[in-house]
């Protein structure tokens, strides 16, 4: 940090001419002088308090893991799945108005094998239940669950003999309130998602509940 | 609707099937014996209401017998509906399904999935059903939840403020 703060003391406004190096040349990190100078800084060699600079401004530097999560988070597959009312609210966030795909959510797929977001959206009855987390679990690992609408969390106006709330029978990452959530409540629920993957992809669900690994447990074991 | 007086010409015609006959509200309904159920829906078909439009059930708690069968009949020439209600006790709730064909000529195949609901939802059995499954809720299920003492269930709601006390009790 001590170098990088006097190597941007170091440069004033002439020396900002190094803007237009090539990236080989930024690379290879101090190749700038004899043959490999640019035209432009001709009679200009870089300092090597201005190479540290010059460097400072061009790469970034992360963890695999922090990268990965900045991909993942930013391309999350939706499962197309609907419930119920929330469906439609649903569909509707992949439509014009909002448009999910602004945020590179709008791959909506057929299977739960291409898919690592599974959105419910509507009430779970207790039919439906074994079929959801047969979903679920064919989803791949890493995968995220959203439960929209008050039905699939608390069961709403519907709490009832009928249904099972989705915390029952899978873990949760985001509950989305709302009966039904407009597609902005949704949107704000995918969007608080992403933050979760990108700062940290463990905490949550799993973590508060103690849920480890979500597979589930074969017959007999 | 036949009017009050159609009502009580139907009701001589089918004699002592009928137990009751009211006319509220222009809507003309038949109280009759669950053991002539078959009889008199043939009957009515013969006179021409030959559409069955609808059988649900209800349950009359707390009165005796506690569970009613409700046919809507429908007649298509005249637009003319009449309702057909057999009751039956809780503690015997046994009705002659009007699914099958039988000595009463063709049966109603329509009747099939809604007998299965109200077996379902009120558990009323339909003697020579077909199919006498459940039809909505798991096969697996106990009770019938439609029935009025039957609790209206569902989960207690955990809410953010609770949840401390509720991972308390949990461990």
């Amino acid at each position: 940090m001590e170098v990088r703060r006097s190597s941007r003391e170091a440069i004033d406004g002439s020396s900002l001419a190094v803007r237009g190096l090539s990236a080989e040349q930024m690379l290879r990190g101090g190749e700038l002088t004899g043959a490999n100078q640019p035209a432009h800084l001709k009679g200009t060699d870089l300092e090597r308090e201005q190479l540290e600079a010059h460097v400072h401004e061009r790469v970034l530097t992360t963890t695999l893991d922090k990268a990965v999560a900045w991909a993942r988070s930013n391309s999350f597959f939706p499962l197309s799945f609907g419930l119920a009312c929330c469906a439609m609210e649903q569909f509707q966030t992949a439509g014009p108005r909002m448009d999910i795909a602004r945020f590179g959510y709008e791959a909506f797929r057929a299977s739960p094998r291409q898919a690592d977001l599974i959105i419910l959206a509507g009430r779970v009855s207790i039919k439906m239940a074994p079929i959801i987390r047969r979903l679920y679990d064919q989803m791949l690992e890493p995968k995220w669950a959203i439960s929209m609408g008050a039905c699939c969390s608390s069961m709403g106006i519907f709490n009832n003999y009928a249904l099972v709330p989705a915390d029952k029978f899978m873990p949760i990452d985001v509950h989305v309130p709302g009966c039904p959530p407009r597609p902005e409540a949704l949107m704000h629920g995918v969007l608080k998602l992403r933050k979760l993957v990108q700062d940290d992809p463990d905490a949550g669900w799993r973590e508060r509940y103690g849920a480890g690994g979500t597979e589930e447990v074969p017959a007999g074991a | 609707m036949p009017d009050a007086t159609g009502l009580e010409l139907i009701g001589k015609e089918l004699g002592a099937a009928v137990l009751d006959k009211s006319f509220f509200r222009e809507r003309a309904t038949l109280d009759v014996d669950p053991a002539a159920i078959r009889a008199v829906l043939a009957h009515l078909r013969e006179k021409g209401f030959a559409f069955l439009a609808s059988v649900h059930g209800v349950d009359y708690y707390p009165h005796e017998p506690r569970l009613g069968v409700i046919y809507e009949l429908l007649d298509m020439r005249s637009v003319d509906r009449i309702t057909v209600r057999a009751r039956v006790p809780i503690d015997a709730p046994v009705l002659d399904s009007v699914t099958p064909d039988g000595d009463y000529g063709a049966g109603w195949p329509t009747a099939n999935h809604q007998e299965r609901e109200v077996y379902d939802m009120f558990g009323v059995v339909f003697r020579g059903h077909p199919d006498p499954r459940r039809i909505l809720m798991p096969e697996d299920y106990e009770g019938h939840p439609q029935r009025r003492d039957f609790p209206v269930g569902g989960e207690p709601v955990l809410f953010t403020r609770d949840e401390a006390q509720w991972l308390e009790r949990r461990e």
